[in-house]
């Protein structure tokens, strides 16, 4: 790759403590709803969090942990296990290959060479623009549709090769 | 693709929606059986149908079942493990994308057996645009009284909500998926006690696969006897096997139990593409050992699949051909364990780190002779030593790849792989 990307300028995420929109409460309180405790209600309101503001800044985990009345410590423990929450900000697509032996039998690996030189960017990085996000992950349960990619939460991209990818990229709103 | 049982009517448009799925003959066992057959009658119903777990383990579901203390006040859960990160493994997903009320009527029937009046369908975190199809047929099942407080009139409360995980193949491990479920880091817990006696909530726990839960509906509905015309006599009913790799018809393919492995991949799956030789398959998910294609007659069961030293594990089918270097295969899949140990022990943390790391220097042409002792007596150590069934997953797979592959390994010692396919392509890993 020639040079090293720019680094991407992201939102700083919010400084100091936020609140749930009014928009989202009714969201937050169904989640609650569903579970006899409040901790078990971690995992949806950091994902309502995390569609909303796109990635999980400090002040975000700290709403989460206040909404379910637990140690700050407690909930950054687990947004930090899981691989899908975003602790830095991520592009506006974020492109997600799967490169487990499936998909990398019928050429994932290829794949993901062809779209890190389209895009000028790495594993974990973001396109100076903010448009994308590419990374690596494993196996995403498409395997008999192989190489495939996730952008987003969208239902998975299958039967992949460079100019389907192409195309991919450019119906992209 | 139809199948005789669970991909009968998969692909009838609008199978989604509650109407179709009642004009199929949907929800009429729930009909039958809610309140008219008790639910011990239901757990020896399954019993006897010889259905067994298709999460992976294989364990008889009516048995696991009958652990569920009786006459307990605490509340009994039932959870659905929707988590299929095995690689290799993609047929929970087709089953709830085309068919979600089949799960849903499932997990009434099975939450009346056990006496359960929740239920939760845990979703790997890469499901979002899956659960919004399931959440979608679980609020039509509400507003047809088939969830709820009352469940279709018959006095019987059954709340079903999904939950969806966030990236994390040992939230698949059903104590790991517990404590996901309960807000903590998905790490799993140490059995006994089992799930079915003290599991989520430390409340009794049955913890079911989806294809496991979509059997019963026909189970409950046409009999033991009925449901026992497919497969074995140990092996009873279906299967669905998800087929990867060069194939030329990859997919899912629901076939009774004891179907030959060649059958399976030469008559349904059409043959290798583009040529190739077929050199080995992993039968039964990534954590199984691989197959030489000499034993391609194999029946697919989970004796048949022992008997070779393999598992029938979930099903999924990953066929590697001539021309893909087995050392760089077992790497691919190294990396994927060790990125996976959730680094509660030492034997797997370390282990899977150190065997990643043997493979990539072997397959670089940088490995000693004494590499693959070394890799050997490491899966030797981990197997069965790990605080999990990861640490197994990840360690029976190098010791078939050995057992079959050995020359394969032999020949990397200080030569750099030539004999790969992927080689060319493989780029995603710095070279
Ligand atoms: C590392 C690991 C991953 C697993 N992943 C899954 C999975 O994705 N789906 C599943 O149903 N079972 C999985 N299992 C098996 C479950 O622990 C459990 O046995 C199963 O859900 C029980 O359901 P069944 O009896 O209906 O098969 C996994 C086990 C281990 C050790
Ligand atoms: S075997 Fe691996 S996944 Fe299981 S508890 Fe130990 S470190 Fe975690």
């Amino acid at each position: 790759m020639s040079g090293a990307p720019a680094p991407h300028t992201a939102p700083a995420g919010p400084v100091g403590p936020v609140a749930w929109p009014s928009a989202l409460q009714p969201k937050v309180a169904e989640a609650l709803s569903h579970y006899p405790n409040r901790r078990s209600a971690v995992l949806p309101l950091l994902w309502i969090a995390q569609r909303e503001w796109g990635w999980l800044p400090p002040e975000v985990l700290r709403l989460v942990a206040r909404t379910v009345e637990l140690p700050d410590a407690e909930v950054f423990g687990v947004a930090t296990f899981y691989t899908m929450f975003n602790l830095k900000p991520v592009g506006k697509y974020h492109l997600q290959v799967c490169m487990t032996l499936s998909c990398s039998l019928m050429g994932a690996d290829r794949l993901f060479q062809h779209l890190s030189g389209r895009l000028g960017i790495g594993h974990g990085e973001t396109t100076p623009d903010g448009r994308f996000t590419l990374r690596r992950v494993e196996c995403l349960a498409a395997c008999g549709g192989g190489p495939c990619l996730q952008v987003n939460e969208e239902k998975f991209h299958e039967n992949l090769d460079e100019a389907a990818v192409d195309r991919l990229l450019e119906r992209l709103p | 693709m139809t199948g005789p049982l669970l991909f009968k009517d998969i692909d009838t448009p609008g199978l989604a929606g509650l109407d179709t799925y009642r004009r199929v003959g949907g929800y009429a066992t729930v009909l039958a059986v809610l309140g008219r057959q008790t639910p011990d009658q239901c757990i020896e119903i399954v019993k006897a149908s010889g259905l067994r777990g298709r999460g992976g383990a294989g364990f008889p579901t009516g048995l696991k079942w009958s652990f569920v203390p009786k006459g307990t006040e605490r509340p009994k859960y039932l959870v659905c493990n929707a988590d299929e990160s095995e690689p290799g493994t993609f047929k929970d997903r087709e089953l709830i994308e085309k068919n979600p009320h089949s799960l849903i009527e499932g997990m009434i029937l099975a939450g009346w057996a056990i006496q359960s009046n929740a239920g939760y369908v845990y979703l790997r975190g890469e499901f979002g645009w899956l659960q919004k199809i399931l959440d979608q047929a679980i609020a039509e099942a509400y507003a047809a009284g088939l969830l709820g407080r009352d469940v279709a009139g018959t006095g019987f409360r059954f709340d079903l909500h999904t939950h969806l995980g966030a990236g994390a193949y040992i939230c698949g491990e059903e104590t790991a998926l517990l404590s996901s479920l309960e807000g903590y880091r998905g790490q799993p817990r140490l059995k006994p006690p089992f799930p079915a006696v003290e599991g989520l909530y430390r409340c009794p726990t049955i913890v079911n696969n989806v294809e496991t839960l979509v059997n019963i509906p026909h189970i409950l509905g046409q009999g033991a006897a009925w449901y026992r015309q497919w497969g074995t006599e140990k092996s009873a009913g279906t299967k669905v096997f998800s087929v990867s790799g060069p194939v030329k018809r990859p997919g899912n393919y629901e076939l009774p139990l004891g179907v030959p492995l060649r059958v399976l991949l030469e008559e349904h799956c059409g043959g290798m593409r583009d040529g190739l030789k077929l050199k080995a398959v992993i039968p039964g998910g990534s954590s199984v050992p691989p197959l030489p294609a000499s034993l391609l007659d194999t029946p697919l069961d989970f004796e048949s699949m022992n008997a070779v030293g393999t598992f029938l594990g979930s099903g999924g089918v990953i066929v590697i051909d001539e021309q893909t270097c087995m050392v760089d295969s077992l790497w691919n899949l190294m990396r994927f364990y060790a990125h996976e140990s959730c680094g509660k022990c030492t034997p797997c943390r370390e282990g899977t780190y150190w065997m990643t790391g043997i493979l990539e220097r072997l397959e670089r042409g940088q490995g000693r002779a004494s590499d693959i002792d070394l890799l050997a007596d490491l899966a030797d150590n981990i197997l069965g030593r790990s605080f999990c069934p990861l640490g197994d997953a990840a360690a029976m797979p190098v010791q078939g790849f050995l057992k079959h592959f050995r020359a394969e390994f032999e020949h990397h010692v200080g030569q750099r792989c030539l004999a790969n396919r992927r080689r060319d392509s493989r780029m995603g890993v710095p070279a």
